[in-house]
């Protein structure tokens, strides 16, 4: 099934490459899905073919035969009634467990995952690894290694779809949302955004190239020329003068931030909320919508100074910090 | 004229040289100053089959652009303006008002044993306000066009579109007012009008859709005015609502968007589950099976309908909770729509068939819902809709609903009425023709978009990666067949106007007040009001067992 899905994007003239009728999979969870794919497709084709086949059967069986002929009235049968209402419903209700289980399971990415920053913007896609390499259009990932993907969007909503690793979300400007993939076959599979996004919209598409991790090491080696994003990150946390207030040892205006990163933090108005990239994000480009309890309120906000590629820089200097002592520079 | 009551099935003579509402009077005043509801029947008819001309043009030049993988004909630019005018006017101008304002208009009164609706008066001026948006619209593409999808997401819709958003919405808005008023109409006609003996369970099915459906105009129509309306109110003068640049939320907008639009789904769909029930039993002369089941299902469907938006937005970023919700809901609709589809096919049991035009149309429907019902279980469905949200399944799904479904419907149901409003019948062999042409050319049209969307095509893509071509190529020829099955119609019927024979009022043998008077009607619809005292559908049987 996977070598014959891979046809498709052969170069090479067949006849299955010219009518397609299985995407690759190629992710962790493409089975998983197909299967539920393929019982639904199963039940549509039962029931598509119960009825043609009824109504078919019907229509020569009591076809009219002379226009005075009577037909046998029959009003209703309840039994009947209660079978096809019940039948559906323990269909519809088994479908439901099924398809939301592996939501639910799909829709958490593993603990120790890669994590990638995704930034849609009319009419492309902005891809960043931690390490530092920026890619545009593209992404490079590992064979069999888990990877999340923290996306957002500059400026209208976006769709990220890898029809291949049979995942989609939407990229949404002013929040963060997630996904993340095992890319479980070495290829080149389309990237897709399917939210409708103006002009260019059908040409805001890609490639991932999944590698093995031997090439995919060469690879990133290969392209850290740029500074890291947390590199790049303090570069600005310096340049914006945030470390004035956000002082290592907590004798600022402003907490400290090291260690903050996935610590559940008090707010104000005494909910609590976990210090995600989200609430890092939130906290950089509105700062009064989660305030601190202990803090004065004077923090400005740097919305419209920085751009959605240096909040994530920020956000991505602010988890390195995690508990280590940040050194101070000049 | 003979007067006759709802028992009698007595030989009227032809309607040829009587008084009737169509010549009654004469000159262009007396059709644009009507409040006689077949005449704005009539006006319905002819304005909304000019707006159905116009999105089909725009499908025709969809169609031929894709042909080609960089785009057969226009520019990115253009394509999306084609795709954008397209579904405006097929959803708001075509499918919504299609059966209600057409087929209802003409038959409420009728088959209620009624003189006209509650409101005449309000409901030529709904009629005015369809021609204000459809006019409205009109100008949006003579001026340059409309790109933001019919579904106006945020922030594009009011941040990014350098396209005519604010007319286009105005004229939605308006034509929102529209339904609204006709909804209002029909709900009041219906409690308050029923001739003597009319009882709720004597009333057909059609009428129960209706009332459904207009309970949807009424409480879903106002909401996506007023949110098109924040729109609006957001460009024109930036005020924060919905795009995040100005501190509002655009998933905000979907959530307003979907609680009316898709409930509009179920407006599209119910009265054409109505004009099914009549065909069904009319054409095999068959009481309904199931007719409590029938019309409860539709007032299930009516209310479940309001419940299930949040199927829009599986993978918006809306909470796993959330989702969970709208999933099980979006099942639960599902389970009405399979009891109508099993009554109409037990209907048929032991009937006496008849292969009649509008009867084609109507097996044909309850195929292609079939279809277009079970295809929403994978959009029900969280894990499978991930993968297929967003691309040609979901557009293969819904037009299998709204074309193969309320098209067929709509269609069916003029050809079953079309004696009665024009006391003409059409040549019946064409119109076998035309229902067989439609019906493979819409199969071959959308059916390869299921597989298209499966391999991962996204829609609203004006240029696509090769390897779809040949999908596309077999849904563009399917669709020139499609284009042929409806012009066939539009001449004969034109052409039956003046020279089809004289139907007499009741060609079909159907049970039903509407067929209780002569062809076409006289204006005031009957001489006297008839005392309705027998079950709709009462056809002759075999042998009548009592209801149970």
């Amino acid at each position: 099934m996977i070598a014959f899905s891979h046809l498709m994007f052969d170069s090479g003239c067949s006849i299955r490459a010219l009518i397609p009728l299985h995407p690759p999979a190629a992710s962790s969870i493409a089975h998983d899905f197909d299967r539920l794919h393929y019982t639904l497709t199963a039940i549509t084709l039962f029931f598509t073919i119960l009825i043609f086949s009824i109504i078919f059967v019907f229509m020569v069986k009591y076809r009219r035969r002379s226009e005075d002929e009577r037909a046998e009235q029959i009003i209703v049968n309840i039994p009947l009634e209660i079978i096809w209402t019940v039948f559906p419903m323990l269909i519809c209700a088994g479908l439901f467990v099924w398809a939301s289980a592996l939501y639910v399971r799909n829709s958490r990415p593993p603990a120790a995952s890669t994590e990638i920053f995704v930034i849609g913007k009319q009419w492309m896609w902005h891809l960043q690894h931690p390490e530092g390499p920026r890619e545009i259009d593209e992404l490079h990932v590992p064979v069999n290694v888990p990877v999340k993907l923290t996306m957002t969007s500059q400026d209208v909503i976006h769709g990220f779809f890898i029809p291949a690793f049979r995942i989609k979300k939407d990229v949404v400007p002013g929040r963060y949302t997630q996904i993340w993939f095992k890319a479980t076959e070495v290829g080149d599979y389309h990237l897709f955004c399917t939210q409708y996004c103006g002009a260019g919209h059908s040409k805001m598409i890609g490639w991932i190239h999944v590698m093995e991790p031997t090439a995919y090491a060469a690879w990133l080696a290969g392209n850290e020329k740029n500074p890291s994003m947390a590199q790049e990150g303090e570069r600005l946390f310096d340049d914006l003068g945030c470390a004035g207030c956000h002082t290592p040892n907590n004798t600022g205006l402003g907490p400290s931030l090291v260690g903050m990163y996935g610590r559940p933090e008090k707010l104000r108005d005494g909910s609590t909320r976990m210090a995600d990239e989200a609430l890092i994000r939130q906290a950089i480009v509105n700062p009064d919508s989660v305030p601190l309890p202990n803090y004065p309120p004077v923090m400005p906000t740097f919305k419209g100074q920085v751009d959605e590629e240096q909040v994530i820089e920020l956000v991505a200097y602010i988890k390195s910090l995690g508990a280590q002592e940040r050194t101070p520079n000049p | 004229m003979s007067s006759s009551t709802a028992v009698a099935d007595l030989p009227a003579p032809s309607s040829g040289s009587s008084v009737n509402y169509l010549n009654a009077t004469y000159g262009i005043k007396s059709w644009l100053l009507t409040t006689d509801h077949k005449r704005i029947a009539l006006l319905y008819l002819t304005s909304i089959t000019f707006m159905f001309l116009v999105g089909g043009v725009a499908a025709t030049l969809i169609r031929i652009h894709l042909i080609e993988p960089q785009g057969a004909l226009f520019e990115p630019e253009t394509y999306n303006k084609m795709f954008t005018i397209h579904g405006v006017v097929m959803v708001f101008f075509f499918l919504i008002p299609s059966i209600p304002a057409v087929l209802g208009n003409f038959l409420v009164p009728m088959m209620i044993g009624a003189r006209d609706v509650a409101f005449p008066r309000l409901n030529l001026l709904s009629w005015y306000l369809y021609i204000t948006g459809s006019l409205l619209i009109l100008y949006t593409i003579m001026a340059g066009g409309l790109d933001t999808g019919w579904t106006f997401y945020e922030p594009y819709s009011s941040a990014y579109s350098h396209t005519h958003v604010v007319a286009a919405i105005f004229g939605i808005f308006i034509n929102g007012f529209s339904s609204i008023l006709t909804g209002v109409n029909f709900i009041v006609t219906i409690h308050k009008m029923r001739a003597p003996g009319m009882t709720w369970f004597r009333m057909p099915l059609f009428l129960w859709s209706l009332y459904a459906t207009s309970v949807i105009f009424i409480l879903g129509t106002p909401v996506v005015a007023i949110t098109l309306f924040l729109v609006a109110l957001e460009r024109i003068f930036r005020v924060g609502i919905f795009d995040p640049a100005l501190g509002g939320d655009p998933i905000l907008f979907q959530h307003l968007f979907w609680f009316y639009s898709h409930p509009a789904v179920y407006i599209m769909i119910l009265p054409g589950m109505g004009v099914i029930s009549e065909l069904i039993t009319c054409f095999s002369k068959k009481k309904i099976f199931g007719y409590e089941f029938v019309a409860f299902s539709s007032m299930a469907i009516a209310v479940i309908s309001f419940l299930v938006w949040g199927h829009h937005m599986f993978v918006s970023g809306q909470s796993v909770y959330a989702g969970l919700i709208f999933s099980v809901l979006s099942f639960a609709v599902a389970i009405p729509s399979a009891v109508k589809v099993f009554n109409w096919t037990a209907t048929l049991y032991r009937g006496s068939i008849s292969y009649a035009a509008p009867m084609l149309y109507a097996l044909g429907f309850i195929g292609l819902f079939t279809m277009g019902g079970l295809t929403g279980l994978f959009l029900a469905s969280l894990a499978e809709d991930v993968h297929v949200n967003n691309t040609y399944f979901v557009v293969a799904h819904f037009h299998y609903i709204m074309v193969g479904g309320a098209v067929m419907a709509y269609l069916g149901g003029i050809h079953y009425w079309w004696p009665k409003i024009t006391g003409r019948l059409y040549p019946d062999g064409w119109a076998r023709l035309a229902a067989a042409v439609i019906f493979i050319g819409f199969n071959l049209t959308f059916f390869p978009q299921f597989v298209m969307g499966y391999l991962g095509m996204p829609r609203r893509y004006a240029v696509y990666p090769s390897e779809f071509q040949v999908l596309n190529v077999m849904s563009s020829a399917g669709a020139s067949i499609l284009a042929v099955g409806y012009v066939i119609p539009l001449i004969y019927l034109i052409w039956s106007m003046r020279y089809g024979p004289v139907s007499g009022p009741n060609p079909w043998g159907a049970t039903g007040l509407e067929w209780q008077t002569t062809s076409p009607p006289p204006t005031e619809n009957f001489e006297e009001i008839p005392v309705v005292t027998e079950e709709p559908y009462n056809y002759p049987g075999i042998e009548v067992p009592t209801r149970g």
